[in-house]
């Protein structure tokens, strides 16, 4: 009966470091989106195509210009900055005085054309690309097998996620940021491009997106639909931590990733819908999520 | 005032214009190819399907009943919806007289609804399912290629035999992976093995990490993979890389060549499957796999195989009745036996189940491959009569 | 203008079927219908639900599990299914109308998600295989609904009645508040009306039509399935209002029907892999040069120039 009960903690274990894993993933996403929400106001349902766009950057970048992985986890995060920024400049500021919810309409329809586009040249049944030799291999803990490509993937987002929150909490820059969201009037009459902040900080949070897209890019596989599928979760991460709050987006990415592994141990089946009883739940008794502040 | 206007003339034209919803024979035949185009079985039954029907309709001669034979294709995006309602835009308004391709069984579900009301005859060659010649069987259902039957008779109980008795299932979640998860659990149990658990996941997954977590503290000897195209091989790269396929061995219940292909060989190699078909068996398949291989850009699937054998077989049926009407060429079709490269000691039952030999073989390692292609060794041919389900009285349409 | 309108739509409506394949026409109207509904609640009460799927798949799933079940007649199987989302909906409505803007839509969106959760899990709906074999079955058990042509009315006469309603309840006094509310909430609610009671009375009857829309669907095409709950179609009947125009009468209907004829031809051909990109490509020039959508951009060209 003991060795019953050992195994059964063992996989507990086991499922809720994969939703750490895969609560990383979910962090740096969700701290992409609440940047953009937060501090500029813009809804970028956009942001899990370009998820995706940094997932096949790399794979594209490794096929016909030998980029290989490390170069790629510096490269296609500008890159895909580089589309950000040119989204913002040439379309999201036509819209920046209409209500939020035209941003949101915007970006899904952006969204929607990089898929089909994707799904067009590469087909939608998915691409692998391989882990770098320098992560393959695993260790062997106490519960279960650790690859050390997945404890990668815990380290680099933590780092990006903590290192992005005391800029923008801590830092000169970041009380540039913040100001500009507060009364952009004001920050301009101080001689501060105002507008350049906006699209700098637009591709920053998209550029995250591109890391998370290359990180992802060799355990999961490269298809134009991982970006539309992890989206609406990413979403309603945001949603809950308090659209806006980038601590709140970054521990409630961590820790819905937990709580979606602890479902998948007691009712695998509901894991994918978990967060959004949550999200339900939080929003009926705080609605401006955990961690954010009343309007 | 409007309604009742509109009520009038809605009887008038109604009236006017009922008609049955059976398409008649028109003496032309038309052949539509609804496959996965894009998704996640497009490289078993994709476009690859409608080159081997192509081939099929070319090698005919073009023309049958004295006009030409016309193709249509269609993408089913594996949804039972879209399909179902492509197929019934062609067999009610584009006068289509017989549906091929079809790669997934829900898909494949949906359309025979459709078909089996309208009398137009079908040929599954990339669906597995068993329920289309048991529980719903029709008189213009042909079944080709292999179903989940042929495959736990093959790959399971080969294993379990050879002492494999602990099995755990990674199934896909619709009507195919239950159904080979059902049968094989029957083969299982039959030859002395038991089932310790299973877990179901959804098609398209592309992170088996949890599932194989799972599977890893089941104590199993054996995880069987009741899935297919790339949810196979992602669920077998999960299974590496959590190092699950040191302790156990991992079963791909269905495997078609370009999964088999695009398989790591180092975690693959010395897996055994079950295939209808291979295309290195003998001159004949080799001749066929060479012409498909330079119009397709890659080998043949058995699915692709099963296409191109399907329809030859419904066309010379044709041309023997010399009608399209499909219960005619139905009955033309169960009447001789289908003889090409594909089918070997084959017979399309009365009750729409083609038999014929399947092969036990086995993944080769990296060392052995003399070429990309050259990925299985042929263990074993199963016999038609030992692969397949016995007939069900309910569903013999011989009569 | 609308009554002249209607003089040349209806004839136009009967005599379609004629020239088109019907059941196309059919899952035009459906469509139309469950756009209509939803602009009754983004157009007329200014809330942008990204949940309606919840509804359309509702109402398909239990008139169809009761068509399939229960030997009810299609008509009353069609009003079983429209009351059960319309219930649906009146849950979901009090949950979500304490919220606003983005609240709303992420509430709505959640819910939905939960209700997908459900339909696949429920044995009753067959998940990913979808209910098939659903009958149409004989209208008040005396007219046969399974030739195309017979359904195809039937479809008409439903949607012209749920478009009836919309237009009526848009030009009631209700509706005269709901405006009232989208244009400015505060003031409604200074001159002393319960707004949340407007909006969540606004979501029950979008809701049912919606359910209206779905039930009637699953007849024609004889099947519900996990498409109509999936969140992607609470995006695509925001582009079928978007594209129509939001807040008019007409535009959802010629939205719906943009869309649908659009799916439709580019899915059979070597096109169909440019569908989302074409889609995407109308939402975007919507939202930046085209926001009052079709019908909008008619209504002020006649406007300017007549």
């Amino acid at each position: 009966m003991a060795s019953l009960f050992d195994i059964n903690l063992f996989a507990l274990f086991g499922q809720l470091l994969i939703g750490l894993i895969n609560g990383s993933f979910y962090a740096l996403l969700s701290l992409g989106l609440a940047i953009i929400f937060g501090l500029l106001k813009i809804i970028n349902f956009a942001q899990g195509a370009m998820y995706m766009l940094g997932a096949f950057a790399a794979l594209l970048g490794m096929q016909y210009l030998g980029i290989n992985y490390w170069f790629a986890l510096i490269l296609v995060p500008l890159a895909v900055g580089l589309v950000g920024i040119l989204m913002e400049r040439f379309l999201i500021r036509r819209i920046a005085n209409e209500d939020h919810l035209y941003s949101l309409l915007l970006t899904f329809g952006l969204a929607l054309m990089l898929q089909g586009i994707f799904t067009h040249l590469f087909g939608s049944s998915g691409l692998s690309y391989p882990i770098p030799d320098a992560l393959k291999g695993g260790t062997k803990l106490p519960f279960m097998y650790l690859p050390n490509y997945r404890a990668w993937i815990i380290l680099v987002s933590v780092v990006v996620c903590i290192g992005t929150w005391w800029m923008i909490e801590k830092t000169k820059l970041g009380a540039y940021l913040r100001a500009g969201t507060e009364n952009p009037q004001l920050l301009q009459a101080f001689g501060i491009n105002v507008p350049l902040i906006v699209t700098l900080t637009f591709g920053f949070g998209v550029a995250l997106a591109g890391l998370a897209g290359v990180m992802a890019a060799p355990v999961y596989s490269v298809s134009p639909d991982m970006g539309s599928n992890i989206l609406i979760v990413v979403f309603a991460i945001v949603v809950i931590g308090g659209m806006g709050s980038i601590g709140g987006a970054i521990l409630t990415g961590l820790g819905m990733g937990v709580i979606e592994g602890l479902t998948k141990y007691f009712y695998p089946e509901a894991s994918t819908t978990v967060i959004f009883l949550v999200m339900v739940i939080v929003l009926l008794f705080k609605p401006a999520g955990l961690f954010g502040k009343e309007a | 005032m409007k309604t009742l206007q509109q009520r009038l003339l809605t009887t008038l034209i109604a009236g006017a214009l009922a008609t049955s919803a059976v398409a008649a024979p028109d003496g032309k035949v038309k052949i539509g190819v609804l496959a996965d185009m894009g998704g996640t079985y497009a490289d078993l039954c994709g476009p690859g399907c409608v080159t081997a029907t192509q081939m099929a309709i070319e090698d005919f001669g073009g023309q049958v009943l004295g006009s030409p034979i016309e193709l249509v294709t269609a993408d089913s995006q594996l949804k039972p919806d879209v399909a179902s309602a492509i197929a019934r835009q062609w067999v009610e308004s584009d006068n289509v007289d017989t549906i091929g391709g079809l790669v997934s069984s829900a898909v494949t579900g949906a359309v025979t609804q459709v078909t089996n009301t309208s009398k137009n005859i079908t040929l599954i060659t990339g669906s597995a399912s068993n329920s289309f010649t048991t529980k719903a069987c029709s008189p213009y259902i042909a079944h080709w290629t292999y179903n989940v039957v042929a495959l736990a008779n093959g790959t399971v109980k080969s294993l379990v035999k050879s002492g494999k008795k602990k099995w755990f299932f990674i199934t896909a979640d619709y009507a195919f992976g239950h159904a080979l998860e059902n049968v094989s659990t029957g083969v299982i149990k039959e030859n002395g093995g038991e089932v310790v658990g299973s877990v179901r996941a959804p098609l398209g997954t592309t992170d088996f990490s949890s599932y194989v977590l799972q599977a890893q503290s089941s104590g199993a000897d054996v995880v069987a993979l009741a899935n297919a195209g790339n949810d196979t091989v992602n669920a077998l790269n999960a299974a590496a890389e959590f190092g699950l396929t040191q302790s156990m061995d991992v079963a791909g219940l269905l495997v078609f060549t370009p999964n088999a292909q695009a398989m790591d060989p180092a975690t693959a190699a010395g897996m055994r499957l079950t295939t209808g078909f291979y295309w290195d068996m003998d001159e004949k398949t080799r001749a066929w796999s060479k012409r498909f291989e330079e119009r397709h850009g890659a080998i043949p699937s058995m699915a692709h195989a099963g296409a191109y054998s399907a329809t030859l077989h419904y066309l010379n049926a044709v041309k023997a009745a010399g009608t399209d009407e499909p219960d005619a060429v139905m009955k033309q079709m169960k009447a001789t036996k289908p003889e090409d490269f594909f089918a070997r000691n084959a017979q399309l039952r009365a009750d729409g189940r083609m038999v014929h030999d399947m092969l036990l073989v086995e993944i080769k390692p990296a060392a052995e491959r003399k070429n990309k292609n050259d990925i299985y060794k042929i263990i074993e041919v199963i016999p038609a009569d030992e692969a397949y389900n016995p007939m069900i009285a309910e569903c013999n349409f011989s009569s | 203008m609308n009554k002249k309108l209607l003089l040349i739509l209806l004839p136009l409506a009967l005599l379609a079927p004629l020239v088109l394949y019907p059941v196309f026409l059919a899952k035009v109207l459906c469509f139309a219908l469950f756009a209509c509904a939803f602009n009754l609640l983004l157009g007329f009460a200014g809330l942008l639900s990204f949940g309606h799927a919840a509804f359309l798949g509702t109402g398909g799933y239990v008139t169809g599990w009761l068509m399939i079940n229960s030997g009810l007649t299609p008509e009353l199987a069609i009003i079983a299914g429209t009351i059960a989302g319309g219930l649906l909906g009146a849950v979901y409505g009090a949950l979500a109308v304490k919220r606003e803007g983005i609240y709303f839509a992420m509430v709505t969106l959640a819910l939905a998600q939960l209700t997908f959760f459900l339909y696949v899990q429920a044995p009753f709906t067959h998940g990913e295989d979808g209910m098939q074999g659903i009958p149409r079955g004989a209208l008040f058990g005396l007219i046969d609904l399974s030739d195309n042509m017979v359904m195809y009315y039937f479809v008409l006469a439903i949607f012209c009645f749920g478009f009836w309603l919309i237009n009526r309840t848009v030009h009631s006094p209700f509706g005269q508040v709901l405006k009232a509310i989208r244009e400015n909430e505060s003031r409604a609610i200074s001159l002393g009306y319960d707004v949340n009671r407007y909006k969540w009375l606004a979501f029950v009857i979008s809701a049912a039509l919606a359910s209206l829309a779905g039930a009637t669907k699953s007849l024609v095409f004889e099947l519900a399935s996990l498409t109509d709950v999936h969140w992607h179609m609470s995006g695509e009947v925001i582009l079928m209002t978007l594209v129509g125009g939001v807040g008019t009468l007409f535009g959802p209907l010629v939205g719906a029907g943009f869309v649908v004829t659009m799916q439709n031809y580019l899915s059979g051909g070597e096109l169909g892999n440019y569908i989302h990109i074409i889609m995407g490509a109308v939402f975007v020039i919507c939202v930046l040069s085209f926001r009052s959508g079709i019908v909008g951009q008619l209504a002020k060209f006649k406007r300017d120039n007549f």
